[in-house]
This record gives C-alpha cells, sequence and structure tokens, in this order.
C-alpha cells in the first residue's frame, strides 16, 4: 500500500516535471479577456467610424472611404495590436512571478518562434494586399493567419489554444466570402472570441 | 516481489526523476533552468547529475559564454531507454 503510494507520487512527479519543462504554462486566461477587450473596442470604434460609408463591393476592391479612413484605420489596428500584446504579457508575466515560473525558458523562446512564424508571413501577406488595395480581403487573412500561429504553438502551452486557432481560421476563411462585412468579423475574432475564450482559460487552470 | 527487483535503484530519488524526466521532453537544458524546475539546491542538482553522468544516462556540457562557465544536460540513448524501462515497470506495479 505503501508501495504504491509512492510509485503514484513518482509517476505525478514525473507528469508535472515532464509538463512543466516542456509547456509554457504561466499564459493567463486574463491575458485573452484583456487582450479581447481591446479588439472589442478597437472594432466597434471602427464600425462606427466607418458607417457612413457604404463599402461598395467591387469584387475583392473594397473602398474604405478614401485614404484618411485607410490611415484612421490602420493607426487604430496597429495601436490596439500594441495595446493588446502589451495585455497579454503585463497578466502573463505576473501569472508566472506568483506561480514562481521563469519566463525566459527554452519553452518561452521555442513558442514566440513557433507564433512569429505564421505571423510574419500573414504581416506581408497583409502589406501586399493594402498595396493592390485588396482591403475586403484584411480582416479574413489576419484571423486566417493569427489562426494558424495558434495551432502551431499549441504544443508549447495549453493545448486548449488550438482550439481558439480553429476558431479563428473557420471565422477568416468565412470572412473573405462575406467581403464588406470584415470589421463584423473581425471584431468577433479578435474581441469576443478572446474574451469568452480567456475566461475558460481563467477558469480551468486559476 | 520480483517486480520491485525490476525498479532501477538509480532513479530512487525525487531529484533524478526530476533530471530524467526533464530530459526526456527536453533538449539540452541548462543549470540554472534545471535547478529552477527541481527546486534544489546547487550542490543537490551537481551530486545527482554527476551520479547520472557515471552510469552514462546523460550527457553534461561545460562551456563558455563570454566568461561565464555554463553546464548544460542531456539525455542519453542509454538514459532513455533505463527511464523508459523504469516508467514500464511503475506502472506495471500500480496495475496490479
Amino acid at each position: 500500500m505503501i508501495m504504491n503510494q509512492k510509485i503514484s507520487d513518482d509517476l505525478a512527479h514525473i507528469r508535472s516535471m515532464m509538463e512543466r519543462s516542456s509547456r509554457f504554462l504561466s499564459l493567463s486566461g486574463l491575458s485573452g479577456i484583456g487582450a479581447g477587450i481591446v479588439g472589442l473596442v478597437a472594432g466597434l470604434t471602427a464600425i462606427y467610424l466607418t458607417r457612413g460609408s457604404d463599402m461598395p463591393v467591387e469584387k475583392v476592391r473594397m473602398s474604405v472611404g478614401g485614404g484618411i479612413m485607410l490611415q484612421i484605420l490602420i493607426l487604430l489596428g496597429a495601436s490596439a495590436l500594441l495595446l493588446a500584446i502589451f495585455c497579454g504579457c503585463y497578466f502573463t508575466v505576473r501569472k508566472s512571478k506568483k506561480l514562481g515560473l521563469q519566463i525566459w525558458t527554452a519553452t518561452t523562446k521555442k513558442i514566440l518562434v513557433q507564433l512569429a512564424i505564421p505571423l510574419a508571413v500573414g504581416g506581408i501577406f497583409v502589406l501586399a494586399l493594402l498595396q493592390y488595395n485588396l482591403y475586403g480581403l484584411i480582416a479574413g487573412t489576419t484571423l486566417i493567419f493569427y489562426g494558424l500561429a495558434l495551432v502551431n504553438a499549441e504544443k508549447y502551452t495549453y493545448s486548449d489554444i488550438k482550439y481558439l486557432g480553429f476558431l479563428e481560421i473557420i471565422l477568416g476563411c468565412l470572412s473573405l466570402f462575406f467581403i464588406g462585412k470584415g470589421l463584423i468579423f473581425w471584431t468577433i475574432g479578435f474581441g469576443v472570441l478572446h474574451i469568452v475564450y480567456g475566461i475558460i482559460l481563467y477558469r480551468k487552470y486559476k | 516481489m520480483s517486480l520491485i527487483s525490476g525498479l532501477n535503484k538509480e532513479f530512487e530519488s525525487r531529484v533524478r526523476l526530476g533530471i530524467m524526466s526533464v530530459l526526456m521532453v527536453n533538449d539540452w537544458v541548462d543549470f540554472t533552468e534545471m535547478k529552477d524546475l527541481l527546486q534544489v539546491t546547487d550542490g543537490n542538482l551537481a551530486s545527482h547529475s554527476t551520479a547520472l553522468e557515471k552510469k552514462e544516462y546523460i550527457e553534461i556540457k561545460k562551456e563558455f559564454v563570454g566568461k561565464k562557465p555554463r553546464t548544460s544536460y542531456k539525455i542519453t540513448e542509454a538514459g532513455k531507454l533505463a527511464f523508459q524501462q523504469h516508467l514500464a515497470f511503475l506502472e506495471k506495479i500500480m496495475r496490479q
């Protein structure tokens, strides 16, 4: 009996050591909620700003109401991205301190590289879309590449993030066929999904 | 009691079990990271890792990064095999 207890403790210890050393377990649900709120506010602001323009759909070439509006939207998107990354990092660093886990480890580097590959390719793809004024495809493209990045990084953190990744990919693909409604898809994907997901993650891994 | 004799004496200590577990799922892991993961003292980690190296279950690499010495660990093929056998025994006993 005592022997069995010792062995089951040993097995639990082995499992926990393997997990702690190979997965980034500091990811906080609050990061998702924070980033989601930023996404939601930015998305709703963009929808509000563009409400006047009727977004005529000329196949894929979609006007967003002239150059100034485009610049405002890009600025809004970029600041939302920075703020979301800041929220994400802040709560995650806080959690890792609370858990007493190291932040900058080999696993952290691995997960960042796995995230960065699809994101960098997606970024270049979006630049090309901007170059050719294919604005209608941008929302879908960002959702798809972000989803791919999450699915790719799944091995190195809570594997639950792959489901969020799949949802982002599905949403992105759908949005490609509803050109003109990109901002709505974008707001759902980066706002609503992040918040819902953050809450689930937070409750599961408090 | 024949089953218990199959357990590897080298893996009786928690620290050794921890070192082997971490190295099973990672490539090179350096001293500081290992110490943080296992939450053990420098001396404790050093003595257990040396014992595992003597058995040729792990490989220890010492190098200089700038002026600082850095020690890293990696599991050997023999170590992997021994640990897998140990795990199989543990599971067998649990199932009885």
